[in-house]
């Protein structure tokens, strides 16, 4: 009973007979969880496994040492990996990486300025919240192709994006402008997202806190730096999270809005598309791996570094006793809450 | 300090009226893209280039050729019907038992099962599109529906896991437990207690998933090169136009309406729901 002790949420107060009726539980929920594990084991990590052995290997033929042709997979070891980086398709590795890059930083950092605004908006209003609601949702339901395709419209040489600004900018061509169209039509879709995320974490601030900060004379920017911001911490950190995940694996919106093989807007996902589409599965599935290695880093920077800060402002704030404590629900409440925003969040931009 | 203290007072018309105009940026800043998208569907293709704010013939010739021409929209509405329909059906299914699990019983390294279930959607489609794409290749199921919900699984259940989790941890313990006083053995507890209560939760977690579902794209695209399997979003895309090599935005625009309304009438009739499933967990 020890042993299932430090996992239990509230250890405190549990009465004897639930642990009657828990007894055995081990085995009941290894056999319950057991579906969902074998079916996130076929779709996700057996791909995993299978793209790690694959980027080892290059199908087609070739010739080998001595000029005999070979037909089938052979081994070649880290070749696809360090043909990635070299040459021809090292330029092209690299524009994508960057490309990734950019729409990672660029948007994300956009979205999260525009969605706090926004979310700052909606918990001020009072009237119109369903018609806001719903409307945030809009940008969300549409199909994010449907939206590439929405914007590609109104990119148009002719279409109302230029008749508005009053240019004749070709938008959806190539270069600058159409890396700022991506930029655009994602923050179109996801900064109301993020709002609504934050939103909902704005609405679990008690209004007594801001009572107080009004007592003290504080103004509205530092009401928002010193209480706003910390405790809508933990959703909006969330929220930034997966928008970077999904930003990184984007997709669907470049290769429709302004297409493939592009170099403007070519990414990491639409490189190994690419490649997987004309059968190198080798080096498709090296470009995968590698793509899964960033984001699997910046995952893991962001929740290292973001987390750590979060315990550390909370004890500078509050030295003693109840200091830890806070920090480390807090702590806690980034780590548990990732869950609902991960599919969430991922519907934003698509797989 | 205290001569700073007044502020507040200043109540004036701007700090009344500011959140509503906001407000109202918000929302045109949400819809008016979507709003251009259901102007130019309603255009006469003769007009399509026309930027007037409002189609001044009406016309339904868009979606007319959408439906009638050889495109195979139709039946591409009805594959992305399957293909999502069994995507959420299934997440359900397997993802209630996990989620109802990961609530109610107490075990070893519940949190890192949650934690890896909550991973495994983490992933980049890509990474996962290309091994699955061989296998499929190898073992015939290229252009089938299976090859398309399948890999679907993949974001749908443990995005339904982690709602349903939230979702049933928000139920009193005690329902089951007066249950099985009453006689239910668990199971019978959780299908004849638990079930019927928790289904807003579930119908909560069936609209999202299905919303998701129905707006993939890459798998879709990956796993099919036959137009009769082919869903709406894989069609739409492809469109081609009838001279050459100009983009059919009139039609595209009409069928982007077309695969659009169900999800914006969804998102209208249960927004109260779909907000609460997208943020459960995740602020509290």
């Amino acid at each position: 009973m020890t042993a299932t002790a430090p996992v239990v949420d509230r250890p405190a107060k549990k009465p004897k007979r639930e642990q009657r009726f828990d007894e055995g539980t081990g085995r009941l929920a290894a056999v319950l969880l057991s579906p969902t594990l074998v079916v996130l084991a076929l779709v996700v990590l057996f791909p995993i496994i299978s793209a790690l052995r694959e980027s080892l290997f290059q199908s087609g033929q070739h010739l080998d040492a001595n000029g005999f042709v070979v037909q089938g997979s052979t081994f070649v070891g880290l070749q696809n990996y360090a043909d990635i980086f070299r040459g021809d398709t090292g330029h092209r590795f690299w524009n994508a990486f960057y490309n990734t890059t950019f729409f990672t930083v660029v948007c994300v950092v956009l979205e999260t300025v525009l969605g706090v605004a926004m979310a700052l908006i909606m918990h001020k209003a009072f009237r119109g919240r369903g018609i806001v609601r719903a409307s945030i949702l809009v940008p969300w339901a549409i199909p994010t192709i449907i939206s590439a395709l929405l914007w590609k419209w109104i990119f148009q040489a002719d279409g109302v994006f230029n008749a508005i600004i009053g240019t004749q900018v070709l938008w959806s061509t190539d270069g600058w402008q159409a890396k700022l169209s991506i930029v655009i039509a994602d923050t179109w879709k996801t900064a109301p997202f993020i709002g609504l995320l934050v939103l909902a974490g704005l609405q679990t601030i008690p209004a007594e806190v801001y009572e107080a900060a009004k007592v003290d004379g504080a103004s509205a920017w530092k009401t928002f730096t010193r209480i706003t911001l910390p405790l809508v911490k933990p959703a909006l950190l969330v929220a930034v999270l997966f928008r970077i995940l999904d930003t990184l694996r984007i997709f669907d919106l470049p290769f429709v809005l302004v297409g493939p093989h592009k170099d403007s807007v070519e990414t990491l996902s639409m490189l190994a598309y690419d490649e997987a589409f004309n059968v190198r599965f080798g080096p498709a599935a090296a470009y995968a791996t590698v793509l899964f290695l960033y984001v699997a880093v910046v995952a893991y920077m962001f929740v290292k570094i973001l987390g750590a800060d979060v315990i550390g402002e909370a004890r500078a704030k509050k030295p003693g006793g109840g200091g830890g404590g806070k920090g480390w629900r807090r702590k806690n409440a980034v780590k548990a809450s990732p869950g609902t925003s991960v599919g969430a969040v991922s519907m934003g931009g698509g797989v | 300090m205290a001569a700073v203290a007044p502020q507040p007072a200043e109540a004036g018309p701007l700090r009344r009226w500011a959140p509503l105009i906001g407000v109202a940026v918000i929302v045109i800043y949400c819809l008016a893209p979507f709003y251009w998208m259901l102007v130019s569907a309603f255009r006469r293709p003769s007009d399509q280039f026309s930027n007037a704010p409002i189609p001044a013939p009406f016309s339904f010739q868009n979606f007319k050729d959408v439906f009638s021409g050889d495109n195979g929209f139709g039946r591409g509405l009805l594959n992305s019907l399957i293909v999502a329909g069994s995507v959420t059906i299934l997440t359900l299914i397997i993802g209630m038992v996990a989620a109802y699990t990961l609530a109610r019983l107490d075990f070893k390294f519940k949190n890192v099962v949650l934690a890896i279930i909550i991973t495994t959607s983490m992933f980049p489609g890509i990474s996962l599109v290309v091994p699955l794409l061989k296998l499929f290749v190898n073992i015939h199921w290229i252009n089938t529906y299976q090859a398309m919900i399948v890999p679907s699984l993949s974001f749908a259940l443990p995005l339904a896991v982690w709602n349903l989790t939230a979702f049933f941890r928000q139920m009193p313990r005690e329902l089951e437990q007066a249950a099985m006083v009453d006689g239910c053995t668990p199971a019978q507890a959780f299908r004849k207690v638990i079930i019927p209560l928790a289904a807003p939760g579930v119908f909560t977690t069936a609209i999202i998933t299905f919303i998701a579902a129905w707006n993939e794209f890459l798998i879709a695209l990956s796993m099919t090169n036959k137009k009769s399997i082919q869903t709406a979003n894989v069609i739409i895309a492809q469109f081609t136009g009838t001279t050459g090599r100009d983009q059919p935005f009139g039609s595209q625009m009409a069928a982007g309406v077309v695969v659009t309304i169900p999800l914006v009438i969804a998102v209208l009739l249960f927004q109260r729901r779909i907000v609460a499933g997208l943020t459960a967990g995740g602020v509290k």
